[in-house]
């Protein structure tokens, strides 16, 4: 099958490639990387009936123009609220269109969300670590953050005209507060604390990047150990320095520190959280770690269903044209 | 020694030995670390070992936190904290200008000459304890007590893959390009990320290191580097 090849006429920072990430590392100091977004990059797999975890780019707020030199290639762009001009047309992130030879493609942040995901049917040509090719962005290692002025290859490009369109947003994620399962070293702070950090509204700071997101709220008094040994860290955990402030690790987060962390997010609720921007304004609330697994079935439910409902086909325009006059045609008849 | 159980969100049981760092909490860790390993818990995920922790992170789909734990709670019972040794590495170092640019600090903060440095840092008895901070970073415990220095009060910034650094009763050989407020004493030639799929990390946590002497020619023949160039 042809190649399409792209040229990177600009990236911003931290535009990366990202596939399902690296699990099972973390003993030798590597994080899983992956999508901040996790919902949105599957979303924008899906729509393409590619394979789960497929590599694709993740776009930051500084957003990605791509200008196709060879072949035509389908895309499906989703993840925060982005812009995305194709050509002369301008249409918003969640749908999928045709990139041809000749064309460009900007996408850019729009009124929300901070991250988006350009998935390809065809494979993206990257430098694999470990299994995978999702970038970690500290180390460089994996695919890579795009840079302005380099090529990228997508393999076995092919163009899916069944699957142009709009793709159907997921409608349950929640807007409430962040759900955590407090500790595991909540012991290290005085239960009012605890009480005063699920209780107050906390503004993201601009330190966010691809390793977490620091905080800013009522300072959160430790109670006495100011330096506990280094301890394993997960993505969501809610570390609190000795200043005081609340970071939560994300996707290339340390594997192991010394802050005691009041609490960790539930897997569900980090990819909204990081969809987040920077002044955006947060609260928490506990759950207890039963709820927290049915809660991760359920989601993994609703996701599966939703997943499977978009990345049915939906025919070409001629099809979609007759399938419409068909029903018209029952009504009227 | 049991350990305290803690669960962390929806995926993980964090198991701690200790509060405060001890040999023996650190060899429970590694000696539960090789039991799971060896009978791991349906729908389990990986294990992080670090000082006085285990992190035993999972499926949600396919198990909880009561059922790992359970799980787990079996394998301390039948746990034989002596039997494990780690594997012996040998990691060569180079001490020579410009690769060891804290040596003559060291030496002041000592009073001992560079070559008793150098001398004290090849007769530490190191041990793997956890990798941290970036990818392949491992943490060594061992460094004698004559050349324990405290970290910097300033971190120093681009300091090149390879370097050996030290600070208190730890050593670590770093593998990318990054600050450190630890005391730069010699360069490493041997990867700690090995580029070899089936072991792309030269240690796991528990092995013993040893630290041999090389001089900067054979470091570049070795790295194809030229210490002055």
């Amino acid at each position: 099958m042809p190649n399409a090849a792209l040229s990177v006429a600009f990236a911003g920072p931290l535009v990366t490639v990202q596939d399902a990430g690296r699990p099972g590392n973390m003993r030798f100091g590597v994080s899983a990387s992956g999508p901040m977004d996790r919902l949105a990059f599957d979303a924008a797999n899906a729509a393409l009936g590619n394979a789960t975890g497929q590599s694709a780019i993740e776009v930051s707020l500084g957003g990605v123009i791509l200008q196709c030199r060879e072949g035509d290639v389908t895309i499906a762009i989703t993840g925060g609220d982005f812009v995305v001009a194709h050509g002369a047309a301008e249409t918003r992130s969640w749908t999928v269109l045709t990139l041809r030879k000749g064309e460009r493609l900007a996408v850019r942040a729009g009124k929300s969300g901070i991250w988006a995901y350009i998935a390809f049917a065809g494979t993206i040509e990257a430098t694999e670590w470990l299994g995978s090719r999702a970038t970690h962005s500290t180390s460089g290692f994996g695919g890579g953050a795009l840079q302005t002025g380099q090529s990228l290859t997508v393999s076995d490009a092919t163009t899916r005209e069944d699957r142009l369109g709009d793709i159907e947003r997921p409608d349950f994620i929640p807007n409430g507060p962040i759900r955590v399962v407090t500790g595991p070293q909540d012991q290290y702070f005085a239960p009012e604390t605890v009480a005063q950090f699920l209780s107050s509204a906390f503004k993201i700071t601009d330190a966010y990047d691809r390793m977490g997101m620091r905080l800013n709220g009522p300072r959160l008094e430790l109670d006495g150990a100011l330096s506990i040994p280094s301890e394993p860290i997960v993505r969501g955990s809610v570390q609190v320095s000795g200043d005081g402030v609340p970071t939560v690790l994300l996707a290339d987060h340390q594997t192991t520190g010394g802050y005691p962390k009041i609490a960790t997010i539930i897997s569900s609720d980090i990819g909204r959280l990081a969809q987040s921007r920077a002044g955006d304004t947060i609260q928490f609330t506990a759950i207890s770690s039963q709820q927290a697994i049915t809660e991760a079935r359920e989601c993994v439910k609703r996701t599966t269903d939703y997943l499977a409902h978009i990345a049915v086909p939906r025919g070409t325009l001629e099809q979609r044209l007759m399938r419409e006059n068909l029903i018209h045609g029952c009504i009227y008849d | 020694m049991q350990p305290q159980f803690k669960a962390i969100a929806d995926h993980a049981l964090l198991l701690t030995f200790a509060d405060e760092i001890s040999e023996a909490a650190h060899a429970a860790v590694i000696a539960l670390d090789h039991a799971i390993a060896t009978n791991p818990p349906e729908g389990m995920i990986e294990t992080v070992p670090a000082l006085v922790n285990l992190l035993v992170s999972f499926d949600p789909i396919l198990t909880d936190h009561i059922a790992v734990e359970t799980h787990i709670r079996a394998c301390l019972t039948a746990l034989n904290i002596q039997k494990v040794s780690g594997v012996q590495r040998v990691v060569q170092v180079c001490y020579e200008p410009p690769f060891s640019p804290d040596l003559e600090a060291v030496s002041t903060a000592t009073g001992l000459s560079r070559e008793a440095v150098i001398n004290a840092h090849l007769a530490g008895d190191f041990h793997v304890l956890m990798y941290g901070f970036a990818p392949g970073y491992a943490y060594l415990s061992g460094v004698t007590p004559e050349i324990q220095v405290p970290r910097k009060l300033a971190p120093v910034r681009d300091v090149p893959a390879g370097s050996v650094i030290i600070a208190g009763p730890q050593c670590l050989v770093t593998t990318l390009m990054m600050p450190t407020g630890w005391s730069i004493i010699g360069r490493s030639p041997t990867p700690i990320l090995t580029n070899d799929p089936d072991h792309p990390f030269l240690f796991d946590v528990g092995d013993r290191v040893t630290f041999k002497r090389i001089d900067a020619s054979t470091f570049a023949r070795l790295t194809g580097e030229d210490a002055h160039a």
